[in-house]
Formats: C-alpha cells, sequence, structure tokens
C-alpha cells in the first residue's frame, strides 16, 4: 500500500509532492484573508497569477484596438471628404493641391508583393523540400540556422545591397531606371524567405509518416511520393507560410524605399519605379500636416485591412485539413 | 538590506532626473522645422550654449512645414522654414531671413552636359524633355529624381524652375539630399537638384543660363535658384529667444554658417 502511494506520488511533480506532504502553516490554519473566493493562499495565489497573465493577454488585444482606433480617427475623415472611390481608385496624388489618390500605391503594392512571391515562394518550398525530405542531418544542421538568420538582417542592409549592387545590374543589362519593381521583388524574396522555407517545413514535417511509408510500399519512387502525396498533404500549412510571407512584403518599408524609385506613376513594366503604400507614408509623414497628414493616416487604415485580410486568410488557411 | 540600497539608489536616480527637469526648463529655446538647416542650427547653438551656460537650446528637425505649424502653435519659439515663398498660415508669424541655400541641379560626371538653359530645366522636369539627345547629349532616357511632397527643397525648385506647371509623372522620388546624391551619382542618365553646400566630387552641378552654381555666384545675385532660410517668431519676442537669433545674425556665426556651406545674408 505504502509502496504503491509513493509510486504514485512521484507521478507528481515535486512542488506539488512537496506541498502535499508538509502542507504550510497557512493552509493548515487557515488565518488570512482571502480574495476571489480562494479557499486558501495556495488557492489565492494560482487564481492571481491566472488574473494577471488574464491582464497581459488582454493588454497586447487593447494595444492593437487603440492603434486601430487612433488610425481610424485621424484617416477616416479625409476619404469620406474626398470620397472613398475617389480615394482608392484616384490616379493622381499631389497632396499640396488636393488630389489624394492611392491607386497608383495600391498596385505598386501588389505589383511587388506578387514579384517577391513569384521569386520567392519556388525558392522558398524546394528549400523547404530538401531540408524536410531529403538533406542530410548535418546539411540540415547548416542551412535552417541560415535561412532563420536571413530574417535577423536588418531591412535597411538589405536596401543598401539592393542600392548598390542590384539597382545598377538591373540597369546596365536589362535598362530603365534600375530602381524598380524587379530590384524590389528580388529583395523582398529573400527578405520573405525565412518565413516560407520555416513555416512550410513544419507543415511538410507535419503530415503523418504513414502517408509516406504507404506510398513507398505501393512503389511510388522518392519524387513521386513528394510532389504527389507529401506536397498535397502539407498544402494548407505552406500556403499560410506563403500568405505570412505575403504579409511581410507588403508591410516591408524600409528596404522597399530604398530600391523602388518611389515614382508615383502607375507602372507598366517590371522595369517601372512605384511607390508602395507603406513607403508613401514613411517619405512624406515628415513633411505633412493637415488634410496631407490626414491622406497619409488613410494609407494607413488601407494597408491595415490589406494586412488584416491577409492574416485572417492565413489563418483560415491553415487551419483547414488537406 | 539589498532592498533598501536599491531604493536608495532608485532615489537618487529620480532625483537626479527632476534635477535634471528642473535645470532644462530654466532658460530653454525650443527650434523647429527645416532639416535642411538643422545641422547647421545644431552647430550655431552649441557655440552659443557654450558663451551662454544658463541658456539650452533644443534644435528639432520635422521639415519646414513642421517649422511653420509649431511656431504657430508655440510648441517651438522659433520655426526654421527653407521655403521661397511663406504659406498662407504663416502670415502671422514674423519671418527673419537668417542665411540663403542655392540649389544647384545635378547629374552625373559622365554626362557631358555642362550647361541648362531655365527653359531647358523646366522642360526636363515637366517631361517635355525626354532624351538627352535633345540636348546634345548622348542618347538616352533621361531619369528624372524629384523629392517628396512637402519638401522645402521641392516646393522651392517646383516654384522657380517648373513656375507653374507639373513634374513629370515619371519622376523618381528620394526623400532626401543625400539620397538625391547617391541615385544621381549611381545612374549616367539621371538629373537631379540639391543644396549647393552638399554637392561633392560624384556628381556633377551644371551651370543654370550659363552661371555656375556657387554660393559667390548666388550672393551677387546672378545665380537665381537660391532660396532663404526664415526664423518664423510669433508676436512679441522674448529677450533670450532674441538674444539667440542676434547671435545668428552677427559676423561670428554668420561666418560660421559660410565656411559650413551656406550664403550669409550680410
Amino acid at each position: 500500500m505504502r509502496a504503491k502511494r509513493s509510486k504514485l506520488l512521484r507521478e507528481i511533480p515535486r512542488f506539488t509532492r512537496n506541498r502535499l506532504r508538509n502542507p504550510p502553516n497557512s493552509i493548515v490554519r487557515g488565518r488570512l484573508p482571502r480574495a476571489f473566493g480562494a479557499r486558501n493562499d495556495t488557492q489565492l495565489m494560482d487564481r492571481l497569477i491566472s488574473k494577471l497573465l488574464f491582464f497581459a493577454a488582454c493588454s497586447s488585444t487593447a494595444i492593437l484596438a487603440l492603434i486601430a482606433l487612433f488610425i481610424f480617427k485621424e484617416g477616416v475623415p479625409i476619404m469620406a471628404k474626398s470620397g472613398l472611390f475617389h480615394f482608392l481608385l484616384g490616379r493622381e496624388w499631389s497632396p499640396l493641391q488636393g488630389q489624394f489618390g492611392i491607386f497608383p500605391f495600391i498596385i505598386g503594392s501588389l505589383w511587388i508583393t506578387f514579384g517577391a512571391l513569384i521569386l520567392g515562394v519556388p525558392l522558398g518550398v524546394s528549400c523547404a523540400v530538401y531540408l524536410a525530405e531529403f538533406a542530410p542531418k548535418k546539411w540540415v544542421n547548416v542551412l535552417k540556422p541560415a535561412i532563420e538568420l536571413l530574417a535577423g538582417i536588418p531591412s535597411v542592409v538589405y536596401g543598401f545591397m539592393g542600392v548598390m549592387w542590384l539597382a545598377p545590374i538591373i540597369r546596365t543589362h536589362l535598362g530603365g531606371p534600375g530602381l524598380s519593381i524587379l530590384a524590389a521583388s528580388c529583395v523582398l524574396a529573400i527578405m520573405t524567405l525565412p518565413t516560407i522555407v520555416g513555416v512550410s517545413i513544419d507543415a511538410i514535417q507535419a503530415v503523418p509518416k504513414s502517408f509516406k511509408e504507404g506510398s513507398l510500399a505501393l512503389g511510388a519512387t522518392e519524387w513521386q511520393t513528394t510532389w504527389r502525396v507529401l506536397l498535397p498533404a502539407a498544402r494548407s500549412g505552406i500556403l499560410a507560410g506563403v500568405i505570412l510571407g505575403m504579409g511581410r512584403a507588403v508591410g516591408e518599408t524600409m528596404a522597399v524605399i530604398m530600391i523602388s524609385g518611389n515614382a508615383t506613376a502607375i507602372p507598366t513594366s517590371v522595369l517601372d519605379s512605384v511607390r508602395t503604400l507603406t513607403a508613401n507614408i514613411a517619405i512624406e509623414m515628415g513633411y505633412a500636416v493637415g488634410a496631407h497628414r490626414e491622406a497619409l493616416f488613410a494609407t494607413g487604415v488601407v494597408l491595415f485591412f490589406f494586412i488584416m485580410i491577409l492574416n485572417i486568410v492565413a489563418l483560415k488557411v491553415s487551419k483547414r485539413k488537406f | 538590506m539589498k532592498r533598501t540600497f536599491l531604493l536608495v539608489v532608485l532615489l537618487g536616480v529620480v532625483c537626479l532626473f527632476t534635477l535634471g527637469c528642473s535645470r532644462s526648463s530654466n532658460q530653454t529655446i525650443t527650434l523647429a522645422g527645416s532639416t535642411a538647416f538643422q545641422p547647421f542650427a545644431e552647430k550655431l547653438a552649441e557655440h552659443y550654449m557654450q558663451v551662454h551656460k544658463d541658456v539650452r537650446i533644443n534644435v528639432q528637425g520635422g521639415g519646414s512645414a513642421v517649422g511653420i505649424q509649431s511656431a504657430i502653435s508655440g510648441s517651438a519659439a522659433i520655426g526654421m522654414a527653407d521655403l521661397l515663398e511663406l504659406p498662407q498660415e504663416a502670415k502671422e508669424l514674423h519671418p527673419t531671413t537668417v542665411a540663403r541655400d542655392g540649389i544647384a541641379i545635378i547629374v552625373s560626371p559622365q554626362n557631358n552636359i555642362q550647361n541648362l538653359s531655365a527653359e531647358a530645366a523646366h522642360d526636363i522636369f515637366t517631361g517635355k524633355i525626354t532624351n538627352w539627345k535633345d540636348l546634345g547629349g548622348m542618347d538616352a532616357v533621361i531619369r528624372v529624381v524629384s523629392r517628396e511632397e512637402g519638401s522645402g527643397t521641392r516646393r522651392s525648385f517646383d516654384k522657380m524652375v517648373l513656375k507653374e506647371d507639373k513634374l513629370t509623372a515619371s519622376s523618381l522620388f528620394q526623400n532626401s539630399n543625400g539620397t538625391v546624391r547617391e541615385a544621381v551619382a549611381s545612374d549616367p542618365n539621371a538629373i537631379g537638384y540639391l543644396s549647393i553646400g552638399l554637392v561633392d566630387n560624384r556628381v556633377k552641378a551644371v551651370a543654370f543660363n550659363g552661371v555656375a552654381p556657387t554660393n559667390q555666384n548666388v550672393k551677387a545675385n546672378t545665380y537665381p535658384l537660391a532660396r532663404p532660410v526664415y526664423f518664423l517668431t510669433k508676436g512679441e519676442i522674448k529677450p533670450n529667444v532674441q538674444a539667440f537669433i542676434d547671435y545668428v545674425l552677427s559676423d561670428e556665426a554668420q561666418k560660421t554658417l559660410e565656411k559650413e556651406g551656406l550664403i550669409s545674408v550680410k
């Protein structure tokens, strides 16, 4: 009996075990007044800490709510004044003349983001497939941290590289100003790699082993198994990674300002220069007053919706099973 | 014991902070505005504070528009603005011209253009001329680099060169003098503009109507692309603020400005 009891006790974490063996005086005597309807001090502590954690959890949401409220309060009036349609689809941005059309910037953000995905997704997903399925252990140990390190490089360094090295190459070999959609997309593709690779590796590794074993047992080759079984099974996870990477590309500012040229015209080719929504805010914020400033906040509202939609889609997609 | 020690240290830090505050609120002059003039203002403020130990001068940037706004709202005693023409809302402010700043049109050193007439400059920046060969240069598309909407340099340049017309839609934008210089230096077909004081050997400043963009020429009123730097004050000027403005206008301070690349008002 005794042996059985001590065995049972061993299953319980040590802290609780000691508490059970030698209950503190306060629990035994129960003298102190207690809040939250706690029966004893331990329980009081528990409830107190859980309340504290609850507030901590709420505070981050509250900050989000406050930011949203503030952006909307500053940005919505000008949208209403110049007309939502006019604001979103207007082609001319000259705030000092009262022209607030952000259509070229929406197009710019979309071009650069999709450009980054077209370059980054094939590279990222194939990298993830190799690391998750084919790479020898020692290569994984080198490659994976190296890719994660990419995320740690400040975006201004990417931008600097783009301006000094990539833009002149594009200018001399392909023409155009160099500071272009293509340059920005290349740099953003590299910047989104860590997100896409990281999430995709997890998604591929989360596919049950039996899928792969079953496929191999049926006589499929390694490649057929990867292409026909693993990737379709990991599809939703990979898609979520891509959408998260997209969020990063849409929100990137510093690097994009440096390498996209910031022209306000609607681009006609990938060698044209564009301005994104984020760049528009960052570039003009220093000088903006009055309606101009409100228009920049309104740009922020549009950006806010962009990112929200992307994140919600990512959440929905990653929850979907196959 | 440890706790008491920590408490004492904390109290000491708090005391230090409050001490710092009381000292700075003693006699503080705040300047805000033009980012082009900010480094010069900081230099002058430093010199001034070395002599007048009881005065603290606080120099903030933000741009000419912010300078005007903060002078109107009173959040800065002096608003700095480097605009050719002060906007309507600045009418209630009292402007003092403390320096002048020339604007040079720059191209890459590889470009063989040496001079631009006012007309040619107007046509390039409005997009009427789009190829260098129309001006006797190489056969290449002209890449116009401008500043962002709201910049004092941009506003002055637009007023003097573009007159009433609009900047070409294909223009690229950079958000500081330094990045304009970088963009023009690295692109043989680019053209841009920046403060004369910031021209260096990686770019070539072209003559405007045959007059070279130098500070001497601006001073002699032969080079027309220049703008004044204003100190804007509102209503009655406090004696300590007036003293600082007098210092900035003094021979010594003006000489410093000239050495740093600006143009003195005298």
